[in-house]
């Protein structure tokens, strides 16, 4: 025992270091995992913190820009609504006072921290637990589709970019309703593949790529981008297919968090499909 | 004692924040940046005990990869860079080896000397960190440019500092 001991005292560095080399590849393999090491990530207190006072400077310089873009969502939002009073679609004719509650409620929040140049890029927000956010609900600004909220801590949350290859979108083409998995390939920030497309469908350039809402992350019809690739897949029956992204991904400020009221009702219900399938 | 702990803490944070607030938003090309922070492994005194070494390198690493979401990738290149850095003090001696006291800097073992001590230490910590975050995805060679390039950057910010910040 004593041996073993002095062993352990004479070689400690090289014990140490292996630990320290197992442990920081266990973490890896680990992260990948979807959501397991809770205080690892950029959610934390501190470095959410960090973030946070950072971005309220750099917040002056883009100022002008943010202006204009809220002001043109404003207007674009004041149609529709003028749209749905006309229609009568505010409307509801249930009784059910509980049925008259929108299916899906937007959390705005602001970007503390992203990135687009790392192989797996994620996004920081200053909205967190408290404010009604949880895991999986999807993120997105007036342009389009962001990403999907992966760690939520008290105060902020961090999002798995559409730039990141862990995160796969089912979405469709608007013109024809044919659906795909929207996947990046780790290349330019401002595009994305399209997947699973079968030969049969008629695709063109120019064609908008919209959410399915076959998800509860996302309600039907967010765009996401239009194709400007259309190529074939040797040895496949898909297309390959490139989509540019709407969401300009270097210059996003604010965002909306999509929290889908039914979300806990809806996966229930589909868990009890996969029930009857074993 | 104090000193030096207050002297390496504050290089700790001051790099630290660099590197996440500054840096990180640099984009030379496509996928390259440089890891400055870094430069704290560099310039720990020869005599700092071999496990202190290790462990300051691993929450260095950890510290990085809480701000850039990047699981255990740099906390493990550090370590390595760390481990392989007495051999590296050892390949690099000259006649007059390291005296007791001195620190490794441009001003007390040279400028070729550092350099070679830098793009050495550098080189193991980048290839670490690329080939580990590549892991499960393809591109050998794509990946042995970016190290190079990034290393690249990474050697001229370090040889700068020398110059401009840590003239001691």
């Amino acid at each position: 025992m004593r041996n073993l001991i002095r062993f352990f005292i004479r070689h400690h560095v090289i014990f140490l270091f292996l630990i320290l080399e197992v442990f920081s590849i266990s973490l890896i393999f680990r992260y990948n995992n979807y959501q397991r090491v809770e205080f690892l990530n950029s959610s934390n207190v501190v470095s959410a913190k960090v973030y946070s006072i950072y971005s309220s400077i750099s917040d002056y310089f883009s100022l002008k820009q943010v202006n204009q873009e809220l002001a043109e969502e404003n207007a674009r939002l004041r149609t529709q609504l003028e749209d749905r009073i006309v229609t009568g679609r505010l409307i509801n004719f249930h009784d059910d006072p509980d049925s008259l509650k929108p299916d899906y409620y937007y959390v705005p929040a602001k970007i503390i921290r992203n990135s687009i140049n790392d192989q797996f890029n994620y996004i920081t927000l200053n909205r967190g637990s408290r404010h009604g956010v949880r895991p999986e609900m999807g993120v997105c600004t007036a342009d389009g589709v962001v990403g999907v909220i992966a760690h939520v801590s008290e105060n902020y949350s961090t999002a798995i970019s559409l730039l990141n290859s862990k995160l796969k979108i089912n979405v469709k083409l608007k013109k024809t309703g044919a659906f795909g998995s929207l996947e990046w390939d780790n290349g330019d920030y401002r595009e994305t593949v399209l997947n699973e497309i079968p030969f049969h469908i008629k695709i063109s350039q120019g064609d908008t790529v919209v959410t399915s809402g076959y998800s509860s992350m996302f309600p039907e019809g967010i765009p996401i981008g239009k194709v400007i690739k259309v190529g074939l897949n040797k040895g496949s029956s898909f297309y390959a297919i490139k989509v540019a992204l709407f969401a300009d991904f270097k210059r996003l400020n604010y965002v909306d968090i999509i929290d889908f009221t039914r979300k806990d009702e809806r996966d229930k219900l589909e868990q009890l499909e996969e029930q009857d399938k074993k | 004692m104090i000193k030096q702990v207050l002297k390496y803490g504050g290089m700790f944070i001051f790099l630290v924040l660099i590197q996440v607030l500054i840096l990180n938003n640099i984009h030379l090309g496509h996928l390259i940046t440089p890891f400055f922070y870094f430069l704290f492994i560099l310039l720990l005194p020869f005599e700092t005990p071999r496990y202190l070494q290790l462990l300051l390198a691993f929450f260095l690493g950890l510290t990085i990869d809480m701000f850039t979401d990047t699981a255990g990738t740099h906390a493990f290149a550090c370590v390595l860079a760390a481990y392989a850095r007495p051999s590296i003090l050892g390949l690099l001696a000259s006649r007059d080896t390291y005296e007791s006291g001195s620190l490794p800097r441009v001003s007390t073992l040279g400028q070729s000397w550092f350099f070679r001590y830098a793009l050495l230490m550098v080189l193991i910590h980048h290839f670490a960190l690329f080939y580990l975050e590549v892991f499960s995805f393809s591109g050998f060679f794509g990946t042995f440019l970016r190290a190079l390039v990034s290393s690249f950057f990474t050697i001229i910010l370090i040889l700068l500092s020398q110059y401009v910040i840590y003239r001691d």
